[in-house]
């Protein structure tokens, strides 16, 4: 018996805001598949109840869930676009004429073929056993995003009194609404010298609520026989190595972390696509395809952002570009100075008017300036009064480039003396 | 005294001072940030969001939020209210669960749209 193999222009991987950007975004001319593994659309955004989303997007503060249904209601209406749910994407595999992509669902297994693939998986939470806490395995460890999980969409209470592991969005996020939903929350604790969130979320979730938040100290050890019963928190010196002879111990039964997020490209890897250790998420062109020709990446699979208007906003790229496919020509935007740029690469073959690029910056600064430079030549330029690594920026630049030409993105800072190759 | 505006995610560092002319504030990039600095040296507001029970089983709590801001002092009242409810019935997002809670002026709206889950 022979399956009926069917062929799509774009195939899309995960329908969080991401993917359902990049779906809406794509010509109503091509045919499109949005492959969801879970049972509703809207990836994390459906348990991200609190409001602070939509600001650039929509001009309103809205919750997550309300700012993911704008986009479920916009791509329903869609008629270019299925999008399946309860289907997890085991394999794809790159063909001749595009991709071949093998899916599993209440359907049974399933093979499609596409011309172009978005892979839009977002990313995952550190655990605690990736951040080298020692000691006992009882329950009770989770991440920001789990214990997320357990209280705004299965209504359970997972702590009664928890000590919350990195200051980074989610953690601070959980710190405030197990609070209002009376948990005692010990308090906050980060291994870095600053905190990983952002500063409006230290306000309003930890300064607004009383939480106390630690610098410098981590979690070193857990204890407890089926459930956490206490932890052993220590300073850490500047390597963030603890140091012996500090330890305290707190008792509670819920350690909560939230270390940092992953971006995943598990399938990625598959498909050899090139990856950059800074953004842990592929190199890309300014239309946000990976290097290998066909396999676009966005949302947080291709780097961390801390806002969903941007996730929204590269993935529409994604999808607006897609089709317009031609031979590329690729130069690599060399950087200095910044934790990460994206795109790390420019397609000169289909160079519009401007290019955005995000970056963070590697430590604090103040009273920095980023300059993009062509040949030596400075084109664009853009002074700060602050940077924070936890803070992402987006900077609209005019490119015109030609053929050997070299483009440079360098982040300094303004009373620095000009780096010796930029005379001037 | 010195806070971070939490109107935008820039998260300026506002410096506010009551003065008998009125408020200074200091340190905000645009005007948004000069209202949120005022009110804090006033009447400070917050919106919060959480959620409320439901009677059905394949969605046991729905998320809601404050239609507009409440005073500050007022969250863990606000919240009190809310968690007296439970929701009996299918209700689309926007439907307002609790008008004009504790006389604030807001009310407890549902975010999540049922009628996508629970159809």
């Amino acid at each position: 018996m022979s399956k009926e193999v069917k062929n799509y222009d774009v195939v899309i991987i995960g329908a969080g805001p991401a993917g359902l950007a990049a779906a809406l975004a794509c010509d109503d001319s091509k045919s499109v598949l949005l492959i969801e593994r879970e049972a509703r659309a809207g990836g994390i955004l459906k348990q991200c109840i609190h409001d602070g989303f939509g600001l650039i997007t929509f001009k309103e503060k809205l919750s997550g869930p309300e700012y993911a249904d704008r986009y479920i209601d916009l791509v329903s209406e869609k008629k270019n676009v299925t999008l399946e749910t309860l289907t997890f994407v085991t394999l794809v595999e790159k063909t001749e004429s595009g991709f071949k992509i093998n899916m599993t669902s209440r359907k049974g297994m399933q093979t499609v073929n596409a011309k172009s693939l978005i892979l839009a998986n977002g990313c995952r939470e550190r655990t605690a056993r990736q951040v080298n806490i020692h000691g006992d395995r009882p329950s009770g460890v989770m991440t920001a995003g789990n214990a997320q999980n357990f209280v705004n969409l299965m209504g359970l209470l997972p702590a009664k009194r928890c000590v919350i592991l990195g200051s980074g969005d989610i953690g601070l996020i959980m710190a405030r609404r197990l609070k209002l939903e009376g948990v005692d929350v010990v308090g906050v604790y980060e291994a870095k010298q600053t905190p990983s969130g952002l500063s409006r979320n230290i306000q309003q979730c930890l300064i607004d609520f009383d939480i106390p938040l630690h610098l410098s100290k981590t979690v070193t050890r857990v204890f407890g026989n089926r459930r956490v019963e206490r932890v052993e928190i220590s300073s850490v010196d500047a390597n963030m190595c603890p140091i012996l002879g500090t330890e305290e111990y707190f008792d509670c039964d819920a350690l909560i972390v939230s270390v940092g997020l992953i971006p995943e490209n598990e399938i990625a890897e598959t498909l050899d696509v090139p990856m950059d250790m800074k953004t842990k998420g592929p190199f890309v062109d300014q239309n946000m395809m990976t290097l290998v020709d066909g396999i676009y990446s966005v949302g947080n699979a291709l780097h961390v952002h801390d806002l969903v208007d941007y996730v929204s906003q590269v993935s529409e790229i994604a999808g607006k570009n897609i089709g317009h496919e031609s031979k590329r020509d690729l130069v690599q935007v060399e950087t200095q100075g910044c934790m990460y740029v994206v795109p790390q690469y420019i397609d000169m073959n289909s160079l519009d008017d401007k290019v955005d690029f995000f970056f963070r910056s590697k430590t604090d600064m103040l009273k920095a300036k980023v300059s993009v430079s062509v040949n030596g030549e400075e084109i664009y330029k853009k002074k700060y009064l602050a940077l924070r690594p936890p803070e992402m920026e987006k900077i609209s630049v005019p490119l015109n480039l030609k053929k050997g030409d070299k483009i440079s993105f360098v982040l300094e800072a303004e009373n620095e003396s000009a780096c010796p190759i930029d005379t001037e | 005294m010195k806070l971070t505006c939490i109107e935008c995610p820039k998260g300026c560092m506002l410096t506010i001072e009551k003065t008998d002319a009125g408020v200074i504030v200091e340190g905000n990039d645009c005007i948004r940030g000069k209202r949120f600095g005022e009110k804090e040296a006033t009447n400070p507001t917050r919106t919060i969001a959480s959620t409320v029970k439901t009677v059905f089983e394949k969605m046991p709590v729905v998320s809601v939020r404050t239609s507009s801001e409440i005073p500050k002092g007022l969250i863990f009242q606000v919240m009190d209210e809310i968690n007296k409810v439970v929701v009996k019935e299918i209700y689309p997002a926007g439907t307002i669960l609790i008008p004009n809670v504790l006389n604030t002026g807001s009310n407890i709206i549902i975010t999540t749209d049922m009628t996508k889950i629970l159809k």
